[in-house]
């Protein structure tokens, strides 16, 4: 039994999903609960495109608003129910990442990372700025999935908490499955041979642009899901989830748990999500305490915290 | 063409600003091969500890110093303590420790000072001069003239003086600099003093024109990493002019198109001359060794 193989990664989380709620004191924490999946499933997406590919994006919030904001325009405007403004959104997105990926991905590094960081500005900036739409900065309120009076008629009655605790849970098995088949594909091997050396894998004939690509695109869409999720789950929204610091968090989350595994994402995205809520106790010190961590986590836990903590274990011999 | 000389005046001071906060990120990018998100932030604690050492009754010129000295060993501090320990990371990780540097000064600033919007007073008055048709407030001349000034003194600094040579070949070859007996670890710590002295300076000049809090940090640094990109990285030549011509970008595009789409425009045409010119406007075309 080895942590590599994908069935004992997804029942290992599956497991703490299910067992997390025994300890919860109040409602308040499926609440928190499901927005740590839903972020972890933007970040798997990104563990896609920084820790399979190695390509930065600093502007995947721009996927994330595009996903908001088809949910929370598409039923109000087209009449389509909410379930399907989801794949719109996502649709929007993987197409708007083909658009854009072939020049971006031709960039390497930092030029890569301040054109990615372009794209973000410009989608948070149409959001904010285009008040006839989208209500401005002040946001604007996004129609309810539906789902849950479906489920109040077959019998099941859910609290909203405990509704978007399992469906966003679902929605994140879901995702990390996908990645983690994706990995082991071959698709996913020459994936992996460009983030080691791009001329090396050219040589052995891997098409390195269309590989960046399809890593683009898809971590594209998985932002572009995770941003409606959130809407959704909020039932409001703002430009701010397509913003420069909302970027910044899901790279965050992706390289402080460790960038190169699934779990380490999902983890790094759990942290960083539970830290904010912890650190109100703090307030004022809050983004001190937030700096800091980042700081110090990347100088002595370089390959991430999960990773780190697995890698010391094993070296301790336990 | 009155109208357009009044946004080329706009356009070069903020894009003064701009170059300024770009020939940061590349005296710190030329000497460690790191782009410095918190470059934003010095701007900011040049401005912010200048308002408060002035409020608390400090003659301007002193205050002023004080704030610069203050932010070029905040500097030295970020090289030290965050930077050196992670040498030989990754790009990703070394964005996200610039980024944790950035949150963590603007989080310090807000606790030690307040949230509150502050200003200076213009240095020569408030009245305007009156130039080829169109208004100039005093206070834009001391910006663009102090990036001028800057600029030839760094170029002096780096064409006149032993040192200055010692960080242009450390820029161009570390190991190769090293054998030279040049001590590498003291040029990087010269380098985050100098970019942190410049922002500081930019943010005393300009606080009388935009006024100052703790979070104005992240949309300069935005700004001045565009910029740099644009000029090509790592290159001053490319900083001032990549600055310059963002700055006029947005002073036009709020002239002509529109106010609430000035950044984006600006954006827009960085990303433009990226695809045409992946390096820059002056960057050097390397060859990736396998």
């Amino acid at each position: 039994m080895t942590l590599k193989n994908k069935w004992v990664q997804l029942a290992i989380l599956a497991a703490i999903i299910l067992i997390l709620p025994a300890f919860f004191p109040s409602g308040y924490y499926y609440r928190v609960g499901a927005l740590v999946f839903v972020n972890a499933l933007s970040v798997v997406g990104l563990v896609i495109l920084i820790g399979y590919a190695g390509q930065i994006s600093l502007g995947h919030a721009g996927f994330a608003g595009i996903g908001a904001y088809a949910c929370a325009l598409a039923p109000v405007h087209l009449g389509i129910p909410p379930v399907l403004a989801i794949l719109l959104g996502a649709a929007i997105s993987a197409v708007l990442a083909l658009l854009i990926g072939r020049p971006i991905l031709r960039l390497k590094g930092y030029y890569l990372g301040v054109a990615t960081l372009g794209f973000g500005i410009l989608v948070s900036m149409v959001l904010s700025n285009e008040r006839g739409l989208t209500g401005g900065p002040d946001g604007m309120a996004v129609p309810s999935l539906g789902l849950r009076p479906l489920l109040r008629d077959m019998g099941l009655r859910l609290s909203g908490g405990e509704f978007w605790y399992i469906f966003n849970a679902a929605a994140l098995l879901t995702g990390i499955w996908i990645a983690l088949n994706l990995y082991q594909s071959a698709t996913g091997r020459a994936m992996r041979a460009l983030h080691g050396s791009e001329t090396a894998a050219q040589t052995v004939g891997i098409d390195v642009s269309r590989f960046k690509l399809q890593a683009f695109i898809i971590s594209a869409v998985y932002a572009s899901v995770g941003g409606s999720l959130l809407a959704l789950q909020n039932g409001f929204i703002t430009p701010d989830v397509a913003g420069f610091m909302h970027s910044v968090e899901m790279v965050t989350m992706a390289v402080l748990g460790g960038v190169g595994s699934v779990l380490g994402a999902t983890f790094g995205a759990a942290v960083l999500t539970l830290l904010p809520q912890i650190l109100t106790v703090f307030h004022d010190y809050e983004h001190l305490v937030l700096g800091l961590v980042m700081i110090l986590v990347m100088i002595f836990l370089p390959l991430g915290l999960l990773p780190s903590l697995a890698a010391r274990i094993r070296w301790r011999g336990v | 063409m009155d109208a357009l000389m009044q946004f080329v005046f706009s356009g070069l001071t903020v894009g003064a600003v701009y170059a300024l906060v770009a020939l940061g990120f590349t005296i710190i990018y030329n000497a460690s091969d790191v782009v410095n998100f918190a470059q934003g932030e010095f701007v900011m604690l040049g401005g912010m500890i200048t308002v408060f050492a002035f409020d608390a009754g400090l003659p301007l010129p002193l205050a002023a110093i004080l704030a610069i000295v203050a932010t070029a060993a905040i500097g030295v501090a970020l090289n030290k303590f965050a930077i050196e320990p992670a040498r030989g990371a990754p790009v990703v990780s070394l964005i996200i420790i610039t980024i944790g540097a950035s949150i963590l000064i603007r989080g310090a600033t807000q606790v030690l000072f307040d949230k509150q919007l502050h200003r200076l007073p213009a240095f020569s008055g408030d009245d305007p001069i009156h130039l080829l048709g169109a208004t100039l407030l005093p206070q834009s001349l001391w910006v663009i003239g102090g990036a001028i000034a800057i600029f030839i003194a760094l170029w002096l600094f780096f064409t006149r003086t032993l040192l200055g040579k010692a960080v242009l070949a450390t820029a161009n070859n570390r190991l190769a600099a090293q054998l030279v007996g040049i001590n590498t670890g003291f040029v990087m710590t010269l380098s985050f003093a100098l970019s942190a002295a410049i922002g500081a300076l930019a943010g005393v000049l300009v606080t009388p024109i935009t006024l100052v809090s703790y979070d104005v940090g992240v949309g300069l640094a935005l700004k001045g990493f565009a910029a740099a990109m644009l000029g090509g990285m790592g290159n001053p030549k490319g900083a001032l002019v990549g600055g310059l011509l963002l700055g006029l970008f947005e002073a036009l595009t709020a002239g002509y198109i529109s106010s609430q789409y000035k950044e984006a425009v600006a954006f827009v045409v960085i990303l433009a001359v990226l695809f045409v010119m992946p390096q820059g406007l002056f960057g050097q075309k390397t060859t990736e060794r396998v």
